[in-house]
C-alpha cells in the first residue's frame, strides 16, 4: 500500500517527522517498506508556458521554443520531447537550477542553438518514472509559481507492507485511524459530502441473493462534460498512490478506493441494458473483462449481470462492455459490499490480482458504501459538471456483518501477555481503535467497529492492546517449567555420529534440492517418479527424487568442471517414493567418490578410488550399529550402476542399501567422464544398532593358521570365509582374507585365496590337534562346496 | 710385578683407541680370551713357587677386572654413540605432510541447524520431525489458514495434482506432535521446506527450525526471553532484539524479530507469536487451560549472519571452494 505523507497528514497530522512516523507505523504492524522522498532538492523549477515551437536548425529529433514565465523577454529552449506543443505549460529549469540528480543546468549551445534552461520530463525532476516528454501540466496553472508550491511538495511517499489481516488499512482513513490510534493524534474527518439530487433518474438494481450483496449503494450521474481533465492534486495524489490518471470518472474512483477503502466501479449509463442484478455465473458463461481479457466463468463466481449477460466480475473487475470512455457522458456508480467469503480467491483462480478484489477478499467497511458514493459524486461534479440522481442505498441488514461484543477478560489478558497492563490503559487502547468498550466483572465488553474483520474473539483484543501498548514495553521472563529426565533410547540412530564418520573419512556434506528433473530421476531409479509437481520452478526439478544420487551427481560435475580432481561428497536427506495417495518418505544417507582414493601425496601411489575404498567406508560407518548384527555384501544389479560393480547392503537379510560405480553411460549423460562410485544407505534401517551384550575374553592363547587354496574365480569370498568358519564354528573365531592372487602359477579362469583363521578355546588351552582337526574340517568343506585345491 | 700393571695400562690405551664395537671386542680377545694376555698369564700361574701363587694370582684377577670395567665403560660409551648415530640416521623430515585422508566437513546449513538444537535441546527442548508432502489439512487448515485465506497468497506453494503439497513451513509438526502427545509440550522441529520462488534472496528450497511451548502458564513474556537468549545464545554476544507486530494466521499476538545488526541496521531474523487457539483446538488441545509460543527461524538466514556468508545461493551450489570454508 502506497500513499503520500501529505495526504494522509490531512487526516491527522501527529508531532512525529516522517522518519519517526515510520518507525512507529512499523513498530504497530505496519511494516514500512520504503520511504522515497520527492521534491526535496526540486528548488527553482517553475511553470512555464511554450508560446512557440519552431524545428530545430540543425536537428530533426529538436525543436526551437519560444517559453515565458511570465516576467521579462521570453526565452528560447531547445527541447526534444515529442509532446511539446504551443499553448503547453510545463516545468521549466533555468540555467542555474540544480535537478534533484544533482545534475546543474547551464546556459549552453545545443547544436548550435543556445538554450536557456530545460523543459523537464517527469523522470527529470525526481516525480516518478515517466520519461516519454515534459510533464504537460493543467492549462490554468498558473505560469511563474514554484513548481514544488504547485504540486505540494516536497511529500513523502510510503510503501506499507500490510498484513493480510488488516484489509481496512488500504486506504488513508485507515492508516489515519491507526496512526491515531498509536500516537493519540485525533483524525479529522473530512465534512461527509451530501450531494443534493438534481436530477430524479435512478437505475434498477435486483439483488437475487441479499447474502452475496447486503449492500449496494449507486447514483446516476447525468450530463459530464467528457473534455473535462482531473486536476493536478488528484492525478498527484494518484501518482504517488502508484496509479496513473486515466479518465475523470475513473480517476474519482480509484482517488475514493485510495481514501475510504470502498472500491467503486463506474458503468456508462447509455451502454447498460436494463436492471444490473448480481448473481453466481451459470455454466459455460463468460465475460469480456475491462483489460479486453475474457474469461470463462466458474459458477461459483458472483457476477455482475444486465440484460445482456454477465458485464463484470464481482469485487474483482469491471466488464469491457459497459466501461466508461472518452464519449461517456452518463455515469452510474456502483459502491457494493461484497462480503469476504463470496469473493475471498475467485480472482486469484483466475489469475487477476486488482485493486478491487485485494480489498473486497480482506473486508471493506460494510457502513462505507454510500458514504463512498457520495464522496464520489461531489468529486466528479467538481470536475467534469453533470446532474447528480438520488441516491440509491439498498440494505440487508440481516446478511450485513453483525458487531458483536466480544469479551476480553482481565486475568486472560495477564496471562498471555505475561504482562501488567493497567486498566485504563487498556480501555483507552481499545477506545482508540475504535471498540466500544464496556466494563463487567472480569474485565470487560467490547464491540469492534464495522471495519475490523480481523477481530473476533478475545485473543484478537489481546493483540490489538499488545500491538498498541507496544510489544517493547511487555517484559522477558523466563518460563519455568518442570523438567523430569526423559528416556534416552540408546539405539537410535544417532546421525550426527553418521555425520562425523563421513568427515573423519574425507566426505563433504552436501545440500541438494529434492526435486530433479523427472528423466534424470527415472536414469537413476529405473522407473518414473509419481511425485510431479504441478508448479515446478523448471522441468529440471519437477519431480521428487527417489534418490539423491541424481543431485549429488550433478554436483560432483559442477566442481570437476572446477577443476576440483578429487571430490567425496556426503548427504543426509530424504528420497521420495509411492503415490500421491501415499508418499513414502525415506532419510538416506548418500555418499559419493570421485578421483584419487587418497589426496595427492608424497607418500603415497597415487591411484583411482575404487569400489573397495567406497567399500571400507560403509564398513566403518556400519561398524557403529554393533556386533550383534550381520553385514553383508551381496553381488547385485542396479539401473544406475556398473553390472558386475555392484552390491547390495544386506543386514541380518534386509537390504539396506547399494554401493557401486555409476554407470559410464550415466556418467555421461551428467557430464561427467570419470569413474564415480556411489553408497545409498537407508538410515533407519541402517543404523538403529543394539546395546552391547558384554561375554567374557577368553584366557586361553590363540592359535593361527593359515591356508591358500585355489578356486574358480566366480566363488565369492565371503562364501570362502563363511564356509570356512563354520567349519568349527566354537572354534574358529574368525577368518580373514590376507592375500587373493591371479597369475602365473595359477589356472585362468581361477584364482588363489589365502584365508588367516584365529583359533581359541575359550575354557582351556588349544592343542594342536585340535587345532589341526579343525583346519582339515575348513579344508574338506571347501574342496567340497567350491572344489577348492590347497595350495601348498 | 711391574709388568702386571705396564699391562693394564697397554690395555686401557687399546681398550680407548677402539674405534668401534668390533675393535674393543679384539682388544677383549687379546687380554682376556683363551689365548689373551692374561688369560697365559693365569695359566702360568702353576710354574711359580707355591708361596708367591695367591699374591700373584691376586694381582692377576686385578688386573683382569680392571680392564673388564674398561672394557665394559668403553662398550657402553660405543653402544649409546652408536644408537646417537642410528637416531640421527633416523631422523625424518616434520614438515613433510601427513599420509593417507584428508578430512571432510559439514554444511554450513547444517552446521549452524546443528548448532541451533544443541541450544534448544540443552533447554530440555525434544526434536520432531515431520513429512515434507504435506496435505492441505497440516499445512494450512489446522493452521487456521482455511481455503481462500489471503495468507495462502503469500505462501508460494508447490503443489502435487490433488491438492497434495510441499510444506511451505516446518509448522504442520506443530498439529502433528500435539495431536501425537498433547500438552505439555517443548519441541523443535527442524527440516526443509519449500516455496515456489527462486532469485537472488530465495531458493526454491530452504530450511527451517520450528519452535513450540505449549504449557499452563506460557506467555509472550516467555516467548520475548526465550528468542532473545537464543539470539545471543547463537550468535555468542548481546544482542539487541525487536519485536514487532505482524500477522500469522496461526499465532495470535504475532511478531516478527530484529536484530541490530552493525551500525543501526535492523534485521529480520524470524517470525513468531503465542500459538492461536483455534490451532490449539485443531491439534485437541485445550485453549483455557493451555496457552503456548511458538517461533519459526530461517536456518540459512541464521548461517549467513553467523558465518558472513553474502548470497544465499552459495549454499545449494555445493562448490568445494565454498564448503572447504566450513570445515
Amino acid at each position: 500500500m502506497k500513499f503520500a505523507e501529505n495526504w494522509l497528514r490531512e487526516w491527522v497530522d501527529p508531532k512525529l517527522d516522517a522518519a519517526e512516523l515510520g518507525h512507529q507505523l512499523t513498530m504497530a504492524g505496519h511494516e514500512v517498506n520504503s520511504v522515497e522522498s520527492e521534491g526535496k532538492k526540486l528548488i527553482g523549477v517553475v511553470i512555464a508556458e511554450v508560446i512557440a515551437v519552431n524545428p530545430h536548425p540543425n536537428a530533426d529529433r529538436l525543436t526551437v521554443c519560444q517559453v515565458t514565465t511570465g516576467e521579462g523577454e521570453p526565452v528560447e529552449v531547445v527541447c526534444g520531447a515529442p509532446n511539446v506543443v504551443a499553448g503547453m505549460k510545463s516545468p521549466l529549469a533555468a540555467p542555474g537550477v540544480r535537478l534533484p540528480d544533482g545534475t546543474k543546468l547551464s546556459r549552453s549551445k545545443i547544436r548550435g542553438v543556445e538554450s536557456n534552461g530545460m523543459l523537464c520530463s517527469a523522470i527529470e525532476l525526481g516525480l516518478g518514472d515517466e520519461a516519454d516528454g515534459i510533464i504537460a501540466l493543467p492549462d490554468d496553472a498558473p505560469i511563474g509559481l514554484d513548481l514544488s508550491e504547485y504540486l505540494e511538495l516536497p511529500d513523502n511517499i510510503f510503501d506499507l507492507d500490510l498484513t493480510p489481516n488488516r484489509g481496512d488499512c488500504f486506504c488513508v482513513l485507515g492508516i489515519a485511524r491507526d496512526v491515531a490510534a498509536i500516537t493519540g493524534a485525533t483524525v479529522t474527518m473530512p465534512e461527509l459530502p451530501q450531494v443534493s439530487a438534481t436530477i430524479e433518474d435512478s437505475h434498477p438494481v435486483e439483488v437475487e441473493d441479499p447474502s452475496a450483496c447486503p449492500r449496494f449503494a449507486g447514483r446516476i450521474i447525468r450530463n459530464i462534460d467528457p473534455d473535462a481533465r482531473s486536476p493536478i492534486w488528484m492525478t498527484e495524489r494518484l501518482r504517488r498512490s502508484g496509479l496513473r490518471a486515466i479518465h475523470p470518472v475513473v480517476d474519482v474512483t480509484n482517488y475514493v478506493m485510495l481514501e475510504l477503502g470502498q472500491p467503486l466501479h463506474a458503468y456508462d449509463l447509455a451502454l447498460l441494458k436494463g436492471a444490473i442484478r448480481p448473481r453466481l455465473a451459470r455454466k459455460g458463461e463468460t465475460v469480456m473483462l475491462l483489460d479486453e481479457r475474457e474469461v470463462d466463468l466458474a459458477e461459483d463466481t458472483l457476477l455482475i449481470t444486465d440484460d445482456s449477460g454477465p458485464i463484470g466480475l464481482a469485487g474483482i473487475m469491471g466488464g469491457l462492455s459497459t466501461a466508461v470512455s472518452e464519449a461517456t457522458k452518463d455515469v452510474f456508480f456502483e459502491a457494493a459490499f461484497w462480503p469476504p467469503s463470496v469473493v475471498a480467491g475467485r480472482a486469484r483462480s483466475y489469475g487477476l490480482h486488482t485493486d478491487a478484489s485485494l480489498r473486497f477478499e480482506r473486508g471493506v467497511d460494510p457502513a462505507g458504501q454510500a458514504r463512498a458514493v457520495e464522496r464520489a459524486t461531489e468529486l466528479l461534479i467538481g470536475i467534469s459538471g453533470g446532474d447528480a440522481g438520488p441516491l440509491m442505498d439498498l440494505i440487508d441488514d440481516e446478511h450485513l456483518p453483525a458487531a458483536r461484543p466480544i469479551s476480553l477478560r482481565k486475568s486472560r489478558l495477564k496471562k498471555v501477555l505475561g504482562a501488567e497492563i493497567k486498566d485504563d490503559r487498556v480501555v483507552e487502547i481499545l477506545t482508540d481503535l475504535g471498540l466500544d468498550v464496556q466494563q463487567n466483572a472480569d474485565g470487560w465488553a467490547a464491540v469492534p467497529p464495522s471495519f475490523r474483520f480481523d477481530l473476533l474473539i478475545e485473543d484478537d483484543l489481546i493483540e490489538e492492546v499488545a500491538r498498541i501498548y507496544g510489544y517493547d514495553l511487555i517484559p522477558e521472563t523466563t518460563a519455568t517449567a518442570e523438567l523430569p529426565l526423559g528416556p534416552v533410547i540408546e539405539t537410535e540412530i544417532d546421525l550426527e555420529q553418521v555425520m562425523a564418520t563421513l568427515i573423519a573419512r574425507d566426505y563433504q556434506e552436501i545440500i541438494t534440492y529434492s526435486f530433479i528433473g523427472a528423466e534424470t530421476n527415472n536414469r537413476f531409479t529405473g522407473k518414473d517418479s509419481e511425485l510431479v509437481l504441478s508448479n515446478p520452478i523448471s522441468s529440471e526439478m519437477s519431480v521428487m527424487r527417489g534418490s539423491l544420487w541424481p543431485g549429488m551427481v550433478a554436483v560432483a560435475a559442477a566442481n570437476v568442471a572446477r577443476q576440483q580432481e578429487r571430490v567425496r561428497f556426503f548427504e543426509i536427506g530424504k528420497s521420495f517414493h509411492g503415490s500421491l495417495g501415499k508418499p513414502v518418505e525415506v532419510v538416506r544417507v548418500a555418499g559419493l567418490a570421485v578421483g584419487s582414493a587418497v589426496p595427492e601425496q608424497w607418500g603415497r601411489r597415487a591411484q583411482g578410488v575404487d569400489f573397495f575404498d567406497i567399500k571400507s567406508d560403509l564398513e566403518a560407518l556400519l561398524a557403529m550399529v554393533g556386533t550383534e548384527t550381520r553385514i553383508d555384501y551381496e553381488a547385485a544389479s542396479h539401473p544406475a550402476l556398473q553390472s558386475g560393480q555392484v552390491a547390495n547392503i544386506v543386514r541380518d537379510g534386509q537390504t539396506i542399501g547399494v554401493l557401486g560405480k555409476l554407470h559410464p553411460a550415466i556418467a555421461q549423460t551428467m557430464d561427467l567422464n570419470k569413474d564415480v562410485f556411489l553408497f545409498e544407505l537407508d538410515a533407519a534401517l541402517a543404523f538403529a544398532s543394539n546395546v552391547p551384550k558384554s561375554f567374557a575374553v577368553s584366557k586361553f592363547p590363540a592359535i593361527r593358521r593359515d591356508i591358500a587354496v585355489v578356486v574358480d574365480d566366480k566363488v565369492a569370498a565371503a562364501d570362502l570365509v563363511r564356509v570356512a568358519a563354520s567349519s568349527a564354528p566354537d572354534l574358529i573365531q574368525s577368518v580373514t582374507i590376507f592375500d587373493v592372487y591371479q597369475g602365473p602359477g595359477i589356472e585362468v579362469g581361477r584364482k588363489s585365496v589365502a584365508l588367516g583363521l584365529i583359533l581359541q578355546e575359550t575354557s582351556r588351552t588349544l592343542t594342536d590337534e585340535d587345532a589341526d582337526a579343525a583346519m582339515d574340517a575348513a579344508v574338506r568343506n571347501l574342496e567340497r562346496e567350491f572344489a577348492a585345491e590347497l595350495r601348498d | 710385578m711391574q709388568a702386571m700393571s705396564e699391562l693394564v695400562r697397554l690395555a686401557q690405551s687399546e681398550i680407548d683407541s677402539a674405534a668401534d664395537l668390533n675393535a674393543l671386542d679384539a682388544v677383549r680377545v687379546s687380554y682376556l680370551g683363551k689365548k689373551g694376555a692374561l688369560t697365559v698369564r693365569l695359566k702360568e700361574l702353576s710354574q711359580l713357587p707355591a708361596d708367591e701363587r695367591p699374591a700373584a694370582g691376586q694381582e692377576i684377577n686385578r688386573a683382569k677386572q680392571e680392564i673388564q670395567q674398561c672394557i665394559g665403560a668403553k662398550r657402553e660409551a660405543l653402544e649409546s654413540e652408536a644408537l646417537a648415530r642410528k637416531l640421527v640416521d633416523d631422523a625424518v623430515d616434520v614438515t613433510l605432510p601427513g599420509r593417507g585422508y584428508g578430512l571432510g566437513g559439514r554444511h554450513p546449513v547444517s552446521r549452524a541447524m546443528s548448532r541451533i538444537e544443541k541450544i534448544f535441546c540443552n533447554a530440555g527442548f525434544g526434536v520432531r520431525y515431520g513429512p515434507e508432502i504435506e496435505d492441505d489439512f497440516h499445512n494450512f487448515t489446522a493452521l487456521n489458514i482455511p481455503e481462500n485465506h489471503p495468507a495462502r497468497a503469500e505462501h508460494d506453494t508447490f503443489y502435487f495434482p490433488g491438492g497434495m503439497l510441499l510444506r511451505t513451513h516446518t509448522s504442520p509438526v506443530q498439529i502433528r506432535s500435539m495431536v501425537e502427545e498433547g500438552a505439555p509440550i517443548r519441541i523443535i522441529v527442524p527440516g526443509r521446506v519449500y516455496r515456489c520462488d527462486s532469485d537472488q534472496t530465495h531458493t526454491p528450497m530452504f530450511h527451517q527450525v520450528e519452535g513450540l511451548v505449549v504449557d499452563r502458564n506460557i506467555s509472550f513474556a516467555n516467548l520475548k526471553a526465550v528468542l532473545h537468549q537464543f539470539v545471543e545464545s547463537f550468535f555468542e554476544r548481546d544482542a539487541e532484539l525487536r519485536f514487532r507486530p505482524s500477522y500469522f494466521p496461526f499465532t495470535e499476538p504475532s511478531a516478527e524479530v530484529d536484530v541490530l545488526w552493525g551500525k543501526g541496521k535492523w534485521l529480520e531474523i524470524l517470525g513468531c507469536g503465542m500459538v492461536h487457539p483455534n490451532v490449539l483446538s485443531n491439534a485437541g488441545v485445550d485453549p483455557e487451560e493451555f496457552t503456548g509460543y511458538a517461533f519459526g527461524m530461517g536456518v540459512e538466514r541464521l548461517a549467513m549472519l553467523r558465518y558472513g556468508v553474502n548470497d544465499l545461493r552459495t549454499f545449494f551450489d555445493n562448490d568445494l571452494r565454498f564448503l572447504r570454508q566450513f570445515h
